[in-house]
């Protein structure tokens, strides 16, 4: 099993050198700067901001000396907050979202695992259906579209809860969570169906009953633990998407996390600003994905021996 | 080829697997009704210029946003541009991006998956070590980063997209071709003493079609999912072309006022994915079984 | 009174295609500490009928149409579900064919182990281990205290059978119903556990059903037989009643199936045609472990017109060699002569134009058809591709390849699919003729099909052979079928050649030990 964990923690590391280069020259090859947009700056003045934001090297000495912050963990200052460093800013917003994550994904599992299961105890019949057809509609209703109508409903005609903010007004993390998480609940519910349909099929669920096993433990006992192997393999890729979710969702209920940040520095072309959240983010999924990686290995057996040098 | 003269002139007609897919999606309601909503609605895409009742740039500013009225089946924005017309105009846009994006996609990785999984040996290992690493690359991020760097451009849009989906249709496409390359049936082929390329294109990609069709329904929602999350944060289509996504999201600044701005753009979007992914989970359920083995 | 009495079971299956009657008015049943055997093929509701019983025939869309089923005093199937789960494990055992997927892969084998001791004795887990541990032991398990820990893929299919068999057996039942324990095992591994069955029957008192579809097996072992064809039970008895003077023309038919005798000893001049010289083909599997030698060194020669049996059990590398000589694995050392030609120099252009000489014809008729081609394009390609007619006669060649392949020519636009496993093998072998090749390797070319099946393919292939004046290397794992069809044999183990000589002289004065123990282990000692 070490010797997985090594090989896979191994193969990310280039991985998270590519994000890094990739980002750093795509952010600094695009037409202008972080300060066009600002009102017009004297020649000198705008001099000394490039110097000490180190824009007078040449591209690839930026680039090292970057390198060199970063190895130190040091995430440069921002452009567009003087004052204020990329690693402060990244810091304050990445609660809020961690938060917000949290809740989605425990929403998305709650409500995704216990359809997906109890969909697949009776297959094609109403308890088949019914929860399948609200996991399609999550599906195909996007969050930006999703959030605004929750907002319609349960903000502005029914009055039930606020929609704006965090933390400030008892319940005002609910729609948001209930957005983020829905789109997740019905991927996890349909892969929770599929995976278990499959292990119920198998000829050792067949064995389980002729043991005279009744049918919640046959489920729970036996079955469960192969079904849900795709949901937990799906944890790493649904973490990526909750990241990105967020970027909506933070936006329509003006929620200060990493999200909205990232996309108000894309817009003004706070270098470091970008630089510095793609390269985290970046990492946090890969680190997941790679903790998800390894957790699905683990869970089955003839994987966990084969990578600890076992009979096979 | 299967021209049989009259040394078989009693020959009892054959049922390809084709055949009996269609007559078990034939059965299928739900993936029905999804491919005839989805007929419909490229059909109005197509004939969207002949067809919207008003022209596209067409304002009234005197009336302004207005409710669903008589002369406006679903309302005006406030512009008073007609609803209906604007997404007629937009779908024209999502649906585009949606089938062209997943036909590059397709394009790149059924060719990438089905070298890999033919060649096998070194070749695969280097272009799958390749897929790996672009997959692990948080994709998201990367799209919102080129939007914003590059401009607003709808060509650069569709390879984005295109540049996300080809790694999994490459993935699917090697495990299909590798799988298929154990059977004995390519085993048979080859030692009747087929060359490579004619086992790939007699023996393989037939039978490997099965799961690249269902994959390629299943992606094109998820394409138009992409854009139009990328245009409701701006950096997808730009003004004057609209979109669904872009409708849906000044609906959506505006829809304490103006509901149906939101809801109509809303529903369409909602309809069309739904059509999409009833019709592939329909395909899948009839392309799935092999025909019985006993 | 007999420890079950099933009595006019009719069981059916109502899909959208129509109601299937798959057990139709059976009746049988099983004393006390004797084995029933029930005997069919595919199809023959043999499996159903015992499913039934248990309530293991998911309701939807299995139906009981009527009957009744006695066990120690009570009726199974007017029984409620609680009723029926508390026998379940606890007084009727089971124990199922294929070990490999029976046993739940995520559960240590402890755990599956000791589950119908705590659910139905309600006992603790430490003695429930204690009571497991014991009964590995009894099954022959060699370590039953790591084996508690271990996973199933850790064990071998002959070892998981027996942890099945301990799992059926803690709970002492009364019953033990054995849906074909050896079919998907190995010959001498067979041997071993049906003997295992029958001695923990002797010991334990147990009445055991054992279905299976092979007469010979449980000749050995069975107490009654009963036959079962399409649903029906059409004649039951004592073995050597069966074999002596069956009644039924489909029992008359399964028994005549049985492949038996030795074929006659032709006078064939020694004519090598095919020479293999100090053959490996070594497996590596990425990554740098041990190579795999599936064939090791191994020296042999095919005579002109022969049929040469290559004998051995999984893993010997009997099929590796077949498709080694083919060039269909690529070979680490050693030659091949095919005619005096170097078959293992040969490239491209030149390998295509040998490819013809020499075909296969492989164990699973449906996997090795393209499903989207018909007979008609199944039958053309090799035809076209080695230019052997003209488009013109293309019709007429096939013709004659059908007829020759016992194939009706109504099917000439058939798929693969619409046919039975028979009718497909028929189809594979017209491929393999087409291209009227000198060679041909049978891969365990009978081994997917039903017995009585079985014998009409050996019989084709016989004929074929003759016909064609074919040199033929069958593949096999059964013995019985080797016998009928081979004039000399060569026998495989792990890699290796063992031993070598005529049909006679290797079920006469068998050389090795593992050939002794190969020949020990076929089954049937009984038939007549």
């Amino acid at each position: 099993m070490l010797r997985f964990m090594f090989i896979r923690i191994l193969q990310a590391l280039p991985v998270i050198f590519v994000v890094i280069t990739a980002t750093f020259f795509l952010v600094r090859s695009a037409p202008g700067g972080p300060f066009d947009q600002e009102k017009i700056v004297i020649p000198e003045v705008k001099k000394a901001l490039e110097a000490q934001y180190r824009l007078d090297l040449p591209l690839h000495e930026q680039y090292f000396a970057y390198l060199g912050d970063l190895a130190q963990g040091d995430l440069g200052p921002s452009f567009k907050y003087p004052g204020r460093s990329v690693n402060e800013i990244l810091f304050s917003g990445l609660p809020v979202t961690a938060e917000l994550g949290l809740y989605a994904l425990i929403i998305a599992l709650c409500i995704g695992v216990t359809a997906g299961v109890f969909a697949s105890l009776r297959p094609n019949t109403a308890q088949d259906y019914v929860p399948m057809s609200l996991a399609m509609i999550g599906i195909c209703m996007p969050s930006f579209l999703l959030g605004p109508l929750l907002v319609l409903v349960f903000g502005i005609w029914l009055d039930w809860l606020p929609i704006t903010g965090w933390g400030d007004i008892p319940g005002d993390k609910i729609l948001p969570a209930v957005t983020l998480g829905s789109a997740y609940a019905a991927y996890i519910a349909r892969l929770s169906r599929a995976g278990m349909l499959e292990i119920l099929s198998q000829d050792y669920i067949r064995t389980a009953r002729a043991k005279g096993l009744p049918e919640w433990r046959v489920v729970t006992q036996h079955a469960l633990r192969g079904g849900l192997i795709p949901v937990i393999a799906f944890l790493g890729p649904a973490f990526a998407g909750l990241l990105a979710g967020s970027f909506v969702v933070e936006t329509i209920f003006q929620i200060p996390g990493l999200g909205r940040f990232y996309v108000q520095a894309a817009f003004n072309r706070d270098y470091t600003m970008i630089l510095g959240t793609t390269v985290f983010l970046s990492s946090l999924i890969v680190f997941f994905n790679l903790v998800s990686d390894i957790i699905a290995a683990w869970l089955n057996p003839r994987l966990r021996h084969q990578f600890q040098g076992g009979s096979s | 080829m299967n021209t049989v003269a009259p040394v078989f002139e009693d020959a009892e007609k054959g049922s390809s697997l084709w055949h009996d897919a269609w007559l078990r999606l034939r059965k299928n309601k739900l993936a029905l009704f999804g491919g005839s909503v989805l007929l419909f609605m490229v059909v109005v895409a197509l004939l969207t210029p002949w067809i919207a009742p008003y022209s596209y740039e067409a304002q009234n500013l005197d009336l302004g946003a207005s409710p669903p009225s008589a002369a406006h089946w679903l309302g005006t924005d406030i512009f008073g541009r007609d609803v209906l017309t604007q997404i007629m105009y937009g779908g024209r846009i999502s649906l585009a991006v949606g089938f062209i994006a997943t036909a590059v996609a397709l394009l790149i990785g059924v060719t990438w998956g089905a070298v890999a999984g033919y060649v096998g040996g070194r070749v695969d290992a280097v272009m799958m070590r390749l897929v790996d690493i672009l997959y692990a690359l948080p994709f998201m991020i990367f799209i919102v980063l080129l939007m914003v760097v590059f401009g607003r451009n709808i060509l650069l849009l569709f390879l984005a997209i295109g540049a996300v989906e080809w790694l999994t249709m490459a993935r699917i496409m090697r495990s299909q071709v590798q799988s298929l390359r154990q059977q004995e049936f390519v085993e048979a082929a080859v030692s009747v003493g087929l060359s490579p390329a004619a086992i790939i294109r007699k023996h393989v990609v037939p039978n490997a079609l099965g799961p690249i069709i269902v994959y390629t329904t299943l992606t094109i929602p998820s394409v138009m999912l992409l854009e139009a999350f990328l245009s409701f944060l701006g950096l997808g289509i730009q003004p004057p072309a609209t979109s669904w996504g872009l409708l849906i999201s000044y609906g959506a600044e505006t829809m304490e006022e103006y509901p149906w701005l939101l809801i109509f753009p809303g529903c369409a979007l909602t309809l069309t994915l739904f059509s999409l992914n009833f019709l592939g989970d329909g395909l899948r359920d009839a392309l799935d079984v092999r025909g019985s083995k006993d | 009174m007999a420890l079950l009495n099933v009595d006019n079971l009719s069981v059916s299956f109502v899909t959208r295609n129509g109601t299937n009657k798959a057990v139709d008015n059976v009746s049988f049943s099983v004393e006390e500490r004797q084995i029933t055997a029930i005997i069919g093929e595919s199809g023959s509701g043999k499996s159903v009928s015992c499913y039934a019983m248990l309530g293991l025939v998911p309701s939807p869309p299995g139906r009981i149409d009527g009957g009744t089923a006695h066990f120690q005093g009570r009726d199974l199937l007017a029984l409620s579900e609680d009723e029926l789960r508390a026998i379940r494990g606890r007084d009727i055992a089971m124990i199922f064919q294929d070990p490999m997927t029976c046993l739940n892969p995520f559960m240590k084998i402890g755990d599956q182990l000791i589950e119908p001791l705590t659910l139905h004795k309600g006992l603790a887990k430490g003695p429930a281990r204690e009571q497991a541990m014991a009964l590995l032991d009894e099954v022959g398990i060699r370590d039953p205290q790591a084996a508690m820990s271990a996973f199933p893929h850790e064990f071998s299919g002959g070892m998981r059978q027996r942890v099945m068999i301990a799992m059926a057996l803690i709970n002492e039942p009364k019953l033990l119903i054995a849906d074909e324990p050896t079919t998907a095992l190995d010959v001498t591994i067979q041997a071993q556990i049906l003997k295992l069955i029958a001695e923990l029957q002797t010991k334990r008192n147990i009445g055991v059903l054992f279905i299976s579809h092979d007469l010979a097996v449980v000749s050995d072992i069975a107490d009654q037989i009963v036959v079962m064809e399409k649903g029906k039970v059409v004649e039951s008895g004592q073995p050597k009643a069966i074999f002596d003077n069956p009644q039924h023309p489909y029992t008359q038919k399964l028994l005549a199936a049985i492949p038996s005798g030795q074929k006659a000893a032709d006078t064939v001049t020694p004519d090598p045609l095919i020479r293999i010289d100090n053959l490996r083909t070594w497996f590596t599997p990425t990554g740098g472990a041990d190579p795999v030698k599936a064939v090791d060194d191994v020296s042999l020669e095919i005579h002109r017109g022969e049929v040469l049996g290559l004998v051995g059990e999984s893993g010997s590398g009997k099929s590796t060699l077949g498709r080694s000589i083919l060039r269909l694995v690529p070979i680490t050392g050693g030659q091949i002569t095919f005619e005096g030609t170097e078959l293992s120099s040969l490239e491209g252009r030149s390998l295509k134009q040998f490819r013809h000489r020499m075909q296969m014809i492989f164990q699973d008729p449906y996997a090795s058809l393209n499903p989207r081609m018909t007979v008609y394009d199944t039958l053309a390609e090799p035809l076209l591709l080695h230019g052997l007619v003209r488009k013109a006669d293309l019709d007429q060649a096939i013709r004659e390849l059908m007829d020759n392949v016992g194939l009706a020519r109504a099917f000439v636009r058939k798929y693969p699919h619409e046919f039975s496993g028979g009718q497909r093998q028929r189809i594979a072998i017209g491929r393999a003729l087409a291209t009227r090749p000198e060679f041909i390797v049978a891969d365990e070319p009978v081994s997917a099909l039903d017995v009585t099946i079985q014998a009409q393919i050996l019989d084709l292939l016989a004929d074929l052979t003759k016909e064609y004046g074919l040199t033929m290397l069958f593949i096999s794992h059964d013995l019985a079928v080797i016998r009928q069809i081979a004039d000399r044999i060569a026998v495989m183990y792990h890699g290796k050649l063992v031993e070598e000589g005529s049909t006679a002289q290797v079920f006469e004065t068998p050389q090795q030990d593992y050939t002794r123990s190969l020949l020990a282990a076929i089954p049937g000692a009984n038939a007549a």
